[in-house]
């Protein structure tokens, strides 16, 4: 019902009028009264041992309450993390990353907080700091980690975290068949996520537990570690999950607020520490990588073997870094078939931030390899880049990883629009250039949702749902699929969300699950009320339930129709009350799978671009940029295209402009908005158009897919294949920086 | 000690006055003294735009102006733009367009877009970019915030 704001309406988004008034409050906004401000101590390099920390003059500040240090935790320190539990609550007698907090102040005030800071004298001994691959891995290379806290296995005394191998078919055997090898390697450098919003955490002890406020995209993950941080039973924890200011995967998983739940717990009241921009840079980035592609193929293009050695550069802990290298690498292959594959990836450690993922979880990385190697050989066996792609992709429900999910859209049709869309093969003026390059990513492959809905008297709904809303516009879909089975109005729902008390488990808000995982579990959810509905009436008519159906609002006996609404006042009665559903979704582990499960779905994009580079000075403006997404079914067009456009754009500026830098010593030298560039107003696209795929074919409610990392996947090999094209210049580290284009272009034979 | 100031000025039309911190900025007293919390604290250096008030008719980053100098002046921040609660047409174009996505930094923009229409109330599309350059949106709606202020132009009342 689409003119009630059900599916496939352009729906306003739900928390739209708080986003426009400045009422929305994210965590920073929140008042708690008696709150106690935190700040960080931290030190001006990476690697450090600390041999003394003074915090005398700080404490006889007066309105410092105290100076917490790794001593006035609990022996031996807690550790915690997503994958591997080595993370400490605070640095526990020595840093291993440029921000990584010795102490904290609590005060009166933030700038109490900030005067006290400067006055907690830390003795500490710089150490050598690892911030390369090449150092990482040097035979007489430091130790990230004490192997003590290592799982055991082969690298444990190395800096090589985890190590996968994944393929199919023989390569070595496929490589004698080849007309053409070519073999390169691509650098993608580490960024950051760059949320508007930094991070932001409040605790406060709450009688026998704890409440605790974070920014966080997966607030049940965090209930659980900090529960088992504090040792207090789950129940004892209450997460508030304000809807994150933007979060783009590096808000995912538990950071401080471990520290600032045991300051609050000291405190005996609540305790919040805001991040700064820059304390937020050095909360998290996103992974480097350097990604060592040979492609094989016969002389018309076909596919013969991939060999992939892919590398990727994460922080002290291990934090998400080594799924990011596995769940990225496996699927280094792509869309396409190539009868032998091998894939050797590696997570390494190093002295620098954790590593969350960040929209698109290692698929970027690999894929601007993985494209740009195979522009490289279709240049070389003189077949068109479009041609190659379309000749090798697999087709509807033929598998590109065996034993995998198999192709599950006509992806053909994607890059055939793009294509169109971009007028490939029409000519370009001098100095300009095309590109065209395809992502895929697998969806989630677990996943575990719960919703609650209950439909009130009038004919309103209130619907529970444990994701986080960060932009993806999440409460106006589960809405609208509301909306959609109970046959009301959009705004008569309402979307409950962001407390762990109150709202059921939701593993997380990752992978572009939610409208899938958590939209299947809405949509069950009603699908219970509509059972309920239809027992009832069955009883209260003394017919059979099988006499009775109800869909998309409209119940049906025979050739009667009702409304939803008018079936639930009669159900319900003079004694009014409500009718509650409880709807599931679960994804299950698969332990023999290399992932632990299969993809739920694919995501799949084609981006193709047209730019010109100024070859005084090495600039590139992306003159036209293409985007289309196979999406199942645009559930909320506008939502659908906000979030691709946003991904196109973002994935632009992570081809030209982004890129964390490090100092000899590890410090990170570019921190903050000044230093860091990411896309503003005036570094758009001068045409951008996006486009949806809809076949209604994927397994999320009315066919819908997971939409959100969307072009963002390919952006960059569809990029530098479109300045290779203009120039001739071949470059294969990121980003394509104005000196780094102008310097290519120089050295270009 | 502290040096503290007595700050007086209009905030959305309401008069008020406060003990301030003499080195706080207009971003913290407008959060922290007055507690309107619409206007958002991110890079505090001036680039990212998440702060930006209409001061005396002029945009600008509260976190670089000194809240001192602001005594006496006339500030609009996004909770200035609905005084009814009825939304204005730029706050109405924004919701139209799906130009707030996370949210975080809409304040920021349409205190921008305003005192760009309130200069120029038919601007280009480029007139638009130029106005909004300083403030940051990660989500990159920035189409949509370019189509919501075209779609506004023209009906904002100054």
């Amino acid at each position: 019902m689409k003119d009630q704001g059900g599916i496939g309406a352009r729906a306003h988004r739900i928390g739209g009028v708080g986003r426009v008034t400045g009422a929305q409050q994210y965590v920073a906004d929140i008042p708690v009264a008696d709150v106690l401000h935190a700040k960080l101590v931290t030190l001006d390099c990476a690697h450090a041992r600390i041999v003394s920390i003074d915090k005398s003059a700080a404490e006889a500040l007066p309105g410092v309450h105290f100076v917490m240090t790794a001593d006035d935790l609990p022996k031996p320190m807690p550790r915690f993390g997503p994958e591997y539990q080595d993370r400490p609550v605070m640095a526990d007698g020595e840093t291993k990353y440029h921000g990584e907090a010795v102490a904290a102040v609590v005060a009166d005030t933030k700038d109490l907080a900030e005067e006290a800071v400067r006055l907690v004298k830390v003795e500490y001994e710089v150490l050598p700091a690892i911030h390369s691959l090449e150092a990482a891995l040097a035979p007489d290379a430091v130790l990230v980690q004490d192997p003590a806290i290592r799982r055991p296995g082969p690298n444990v005394d190395s800096n090589i975290l985890s190590e996968y191998h994944f393929g199919w078919g023989d390569v070595d055997a496929a490589a004698k068949e080849a007309d053409i090898v070519v073999e390169h390697t691509y650098d993608w450098p580490s960024q950051t996520q760059f949320a508007i919003e930094p991070h932001g955490f409040i605790a406060a002890p709450d009688d026998d537990g704890i409440v605790v406020w974070s920014s966080i995209q997966h607030p049940y993950q965090l209930q659980k570690t900090v529960a088992k941080v504090l040792g207090l039973p789950m129940a004892k924890v209450r997460v508030f999950a304000p809807d994150p200011g933007g979060a783009f995967g590096g808000k995912q998983h538990t950071k401080l607020e471990p520290l600032v739940a045991f300051l609050a717990l000291r405190a005996g009241r609540p305790v919040r520490l805001i991040l700064t921009l820059e304390e937020a840079f050095q909360a998290v980035r996103r992974t480097g990588a350097r990604i060592k592609v040979r492609t094989g193929i016969k002389r018309d293009g076909t596919l013969v073997f991939q060999d992939f050695e892919n590398h990727f550069l994460i922080g002290c802990y291990a934090d998400t870094g080594d799924r990011v290298s596995a769940k990225g690498s496996f699927l280094s292959a792509g869309p396409y078939r190539t009868p032998a594959v091998r894939i050797v990836s590696r997570s390494i450690l190093s002295h620098t931030t954790p590593t969350h993922p960040m929209r698109g979880f290692g698929i970027p990385q690999v894929t601007w390899a993985r494209e740009s190697n195979l522009d490289e050989a279709a240049i070389a066996a003189g077949v068109d880049r479009l041609e190659i792609r379309l000749k090798n992709l697999v087709k509807y429900g033929e598998e590109h990883v065996p034993g995998d999910t198999p192709a599950d859209g006509d992806w053909a049709q994607t890059v055939r629009k793009a294509a169109a869309e971009i007028k490939w093969g029409t000519p370009l003026p001098q100095g300009q250039g095309r590109g065209i390059a395809i992502g895929v990513k697998s969806g989630p492959t677990t996943g575990l949702s719960y919703s609650t809905v209950r439909f009130l008297a009038d004919g309103s709904a209130i619907v529970f749902s444990g994701t986080s809303d960060m932009g993806q516009g999440a409460r106006t879909i589960y809405a609208q699929i509301v909306a959609e089975e109970l046959g009301i109005s959009l705004d008569c729902v309402a979307v409950v969300m962001g407390d762990t008390a109150v709202v059921p488990y939701d593993q997380q808000t990752s992978a572009s699950r939610s409208s899938v995982l958590m939209g299947n579990a809405v949509l069950n959810a009603c699908r219970d009320i509509q059972r309920k509905l239809r027992a009832r009436i069955a009883e209260m008519e003394e017919i059979a339930d099988a006499a009775i159906t109800i869909d998309r609002g409209v119940m049906r006996i025979a050739d009667r129709e009702e409304p939803l609404p008018v079936v639930l006042a009669r159900v319900l009665g003079r004694m009014g009350g409500e009718v509650v559903g409880n709807g599931e979704a679960r994804k299950d582990a698969i332990a023999e799978h290399p992932l632990g499960g299969t993809a739920l779905f694919f995501e799949f994009n084609c981006t193709a671009v047209d730019v010109a580079v100024d070859e005084e000075t090495g600039e590139t403006t992306v003159l036209k940029q293409i985007t289309v997404g196979d999406v199942g079914f645009a559930l909320n067009p506008v939502q659908v295209t906000g979030q691709d456009e946003g991904a196109a754009i973002m994935g632009m500026g992570q081809t030209l402009m982004e890129h964390l830098i490090w100092g000899p010593d590890g410090r990170t030298r570019n921190l903050g908005a000044i230093d860091y560039r990411i896309p503003t107003s005036l570094d758009l696209p001068k045409e951008l158009h996006s486009f949806s795929i809809e076949n209604a074919d994927g397994p999320g409610p009315y066919g819908v897919k997971g939409i959100s990392e969307g072009s963002l996947l390919c952006t960059a090999p569809a990029i530098a294949a479109a300045v290779r094209d203009a120039t001739g210049a071949v470059i294969r580290d990121l980003p394509l920086s104005p000196e780094r284009v102008w310097r290519a272009l120089k050295e270009r034979t | 000690m502290t040096e503290t100031f007595h700050l007086e000025l209009t905030v959305n039309g309401r008069p008020r006055s406060v003990d301030i911190v003499a080195s706080h900025t207009l971003l913290d007293v407008l959060r922290d003294d007055v507690g309107l919390t619409g206007t958002k604290e991110c890079c505090v250096v001036g680039e990212c735009g998440a702060c930006t008030v209409i001061v005396d008719g002029k945009p600008i980053n509260s976190c670089l102006m000194l809240a001192a100098e602001a005594d006496g002046a006339e500030v609009l921040t996004v909770e200035g733009l609905a005084p009814e609660g009825r939304l204005d047409a730029l706050q109405q174009a924004f919701l139209d367009t799906g130009a707030a996505q996370c949210g975080f930094c809409i304040p920021g923009q349409l205190m921008s877009a305003r005192a760009l229409l309130q200069r120029s109330p038919h601007p280009t599309p480029e007139e638009i970019n130029e106005a909004l350059a300083g403030n940051l949106c990660r989500c990159a709606g920035y189409e949509q915030i370019r189509a919501a202020v075209l779609a506004a132009a023209g009906e904002v009342q100054s």
